[in-house]
């Protein structure tokens, strides 16, 4: 059972091992109220829950054979980290997942609880916990089926340790499904000079452009890591409509689905056929 | 872009706050004293609150959700029809119908009785104009039912999902109390709703379908505009001399209003003749006979036409069939009348109305209590039946979604999808009320030729009965 209440000692920041970034949470601390604001700072957040949750919702069917009539995502076990204040983790939880939320900042936790307090079936199915990933690995060993990170890479301190815990708190073939920026000149001009300093779609300081990453370093980052990425799709902001739709470059923003390979490290059976038959051949070569 | 949707979307940012009775601010911790909370509410058990509640209960998207119907009228058992006919009858579209056979009340309907109905003939007291409406090819363009028996069929669809919908008979809402703006977070974010014998429910979502003089609409301080007709409706059961067919709809407009004939079976109509107050009084005080007479009159009395008129009217029509051959219409007879059925007679006063907005942050009004409109168009119900239609369609896409069902988000999509098909309809009625309530030749020429235009062009002529 994961502890809903930290202890008021605060740990102190771990150096570049951890993927959490000082800086960052103290961004977020100045608007950790505004999340629930359907038209405030977060609406673009807020409105992108239109197209990640069917990616994350018909993904997950697609792959399962359970189906529950007004709850599709009933009996998986889902991990939404950097939660915020539960902008996505409410929508899986009304869909039928068990979801732990986590956030290393307690102003987000505390608004997240508030939040679902309200509706009973959301309050059973939603554990917040004010936490970073790195903290909650060795209790949480393969416990999730699924790994949501969305919005959240491009915020962290180390991107490789990130990918590690998460491997390490995924059960084997289980999804995680991240939305980030690619860093690109586009990018650039339309995720930071437009999007934060003149059109104000997201506060301005939010993103650093240094720290966006390309689609290419994730998917080997995720492939090096015992992933196996499944699908990467670009997305759109439309700020005259305040809507996001899917569109084939990436240059902007993107959608990664990706599988954790299965047990003993072995991705897919071509794989295991591949050793077998290196091994074999060694073999052979040593009677030769 | 918060600026930006405020302004196309020209209301207040937030729901404000009301005055009056508000939730006490509680913490979360007292939630086992709070009243039950369902996902939907809908105020008003009508055909249009019924169909909405039976239609959510219905859909697999709602599966796990808690849906509760108030309604202030007692439950109505219909084992059995009675043999006469009731004098409450609705003109159902082919797309209504579509929507009552979703969730499997269209059956039931047809297992009880209906009467459908091939064209619409459409006259002038005072020119020999008219137009026809008949569908192309051989389907139905509607059916005429009796509000008994649609009531009948949604209480049936209603109990086969009892276990998501529960169904408040003899309760009436007396107060809503608003949630505050979502994001200051202390006090309940739910809609509450307080009966009159003290039971209070709480709601993500309130659909208001308490018709046109709805307390939810009101309650919201939503603004209606409204205007009262100096007219009432007179309806009345009617037996016909002989036995016919009978599929056609007859409308003739007089000039102290439109008198329509509906057909309900081989012998029998229903009559919905809107005409002045006054006139509406001595329709139901004469004796039987009297008033089967005005209604014979009525339909087949060429009193108002003028030479001048029927002059004009004929050249044009000529000019007509020069471009268009097929343009003009071959003119049926009406039945006539025999006898009435005795104590069917009724009256209720006419008006229109239009509300500015059909949602706010947890609010939906459908049906009458988002617009009312004159019956000369035979539109009223289906028109609640095309909003439910879409609003069930987005709030099955949110459920789907995993959002909360009371967002404006989907709302608002909802209501521009509706305002922009129901507003354009009811100008028109409301023109057309007013165009044919008058004898000076002028006006009279230009319905004239205006019926005679449409009923040359097909486009036109079908797009008045699609729902």
């Amino acid at each position: 059972q994961l502890s809903l209440f930290r202890l008021t000692v605060k740990r102190p920041v771990r150096t570049s091992h951890s993927s959490v970034d000082s800086k960052e949470m103290k961004k977020f601390q100045l608007l950790a109220h505004k999340w629930w604001d359907e038209e405030g700072e977060y609406s673009a957040l807020h409105s992108m829950n239109d197209i990640r949750v069917p990616f994350i919702r018909d993904t997950l069917l697609s792959m399962s054979s359970n189906y529950h009539l007004g709850n599709p995502l009933s009996g998986m076990k889902i991990l939404d980290v950097g939660c915020g204040g539960g902008l996505l983790s409410e929508p899986l939880g009304r869909l039928g997942a068990s979801v732990t939320g986590i956030d290393p900042l307690e102003d987000n936790i505390r608004t997240a609880e508030r939040h679902k307090s309200f509706d009973p079936v959301l309050a059973e199915r939603i554990q917040y916990k004010s936490s970073s990933l790195e903290e909650i690995v060795e209790e949480s060993m393969e416990t999730f089926n699924v790994i949501v990170a969305s919005e959240v890479v491009e915020h962290v301190a180390d991107l490789e340790t990130f990918i590690r815990c998460c491997s390490q708190v995924l059960k084997p073939e289980g999804s995680l499904f991240i939305t980030t920026i690619n860093k690109t000149q586009l990018s650039y001009v339309l995720g930071i000079v437009v999007a934060e300093k003149i059109m104000g779609i997201v506060p301005e300081g939010t993103h650093e452009w240094e720290k966006f990453v390309p689609p290419e370093e994730l998917e080997h980052l995720l492939e090096s890591n015992g992933f196996s990425v499944k699908t990467v799709n670009g997305m759109l902001y439309n700020p005259l409509s305040g809507s996001w739709s899917w569109m084939e470059s990436t240059s902007l923003n993107y959608a990664v689905h990706a599988v954790k390979s299965g047990a003993q490290g072995q991705s897919d059976s071509t794989d295991v056929l591949s050793e077998m038959d290196s091994q074999q051949r060694s073999a052979t070569a040593g009677t030769a | 872009s918060s600026a930006a949707m405020a302004a196309v979307r020209g209301r207040a940012l937030l729901a404000l706050p009301r005055p009056g009775p508000r939730a006490p601010l509680r913490s979360a911790a007292s939630s086992a004293s709070a009243p039950p909370l369902y996902d939907v509410v809908v105020s008003g058990g009508g055909m249009v609150g019924s169909t909405m509640a039976a239609a959510l209960g219905h859909d697999i998207h709602f599966h796990d959700k808690k849906i509760a119907l108030l309604e202030a009228g007692p439950r109505k058992e219909y084992d059995h029809m009675p043999d006469s006919y009731s004098n409450r009858v609705s003109s159902i579209s082919p797309g209504s119908a579509t929507l009552l056979s979703s969730f499997g009340a269209w059956d039931h309907v047809c297992s009880l009785r209906l009467k459908p109905f091939r064209r619409m003939q459409v006259w002038d007291a005072c020119s020999e104009a008219l137009i026809i409406f008949e569908k192309d090819d051989l389907d139905d363009m509607g059916y005429i039912v009796e509000n008994d028996v649609i009531m009948s069929a949604l209480t049936k669809q209603l109990d086969a999902v009892a276990g998501r919908v529960e169904v408040f008979y003899r309760s009436r809402a007396v107060g809503y109390t608003w949630p505050l703006p979502s994001h200051s977070c202390d006090t309940s974010p739910w809609v509450q709703i307080e009966l009159a014998d003290g039971r209070r429910l709480q709601t993500k979502l309130l659909i208001g379908a308490d018709g046109h003089n709805s307390v939810v609409r009101k309650e919201a301080e939503i603004k209606n505009i409204e205007h009262q007709y100096d007219q009432s409706a007179v309806v009345a059961t009617l037996h016909l001399f002989e036995a016919t067919d009978n599929n056609v709809a007859w409308q003739r407009f007089l000039p102290t209003g439109p008198i329509a004939l509906l057909p309900l079976s081989d012998t029998a109509s229903s009559l919905v003749w809107s005409t002045s107050h006054e006139h509406a009084s001595e329709l139901l005080a004469m004796d039987e006979e009297s008033f089967v007479d005005s209604i014979n009159s009525a339909f087949w009395s060429n009193i108002n036409h003028s030479d001048f008129i029927d002059t004009a009217g004929a050249m044009f029509r000529s000019a007509v069939s020069l471009l268009k051959p097929s343009g003009t219409a071959v003119r049926q007879l009406p039945p006539s009348v025999a006898k009435v059925d005795p104590g069917s007679r009724a009256m209720f006063p006419l008006g229109m109305g239009h509300a500015t907005e059909y949602v706010q942050h947890r609010v939906a009004l459908i049906g009458d209590a988002a617009h009312r409109v004159h019956p000369l168009a035979g539109q009223g119900v289906n028109l609640g039946f095309g909003d439910i239609a879409c609003l069930a369609h987005h709030l099955s896409a949110a459920a789907f979604n995993g959002s909360d069902l009371g967002s404006l988000k989907h709302l608002l999509k909802f209501e521009t999808e509706r305002q922009r098909h129901n507003v354009s309809l009811i100008a028109a009625t409301d023109v057309l009320k007013r165009l044919y309530s008058t004898r000076l030749a002028p006006l009279v020429l230009l319905r004239t030729w205006g019926l005679q235009v449409t009923n040359a062009l097909p486009p036109v002529k079908v797009r008045i009965s699609l729902y």
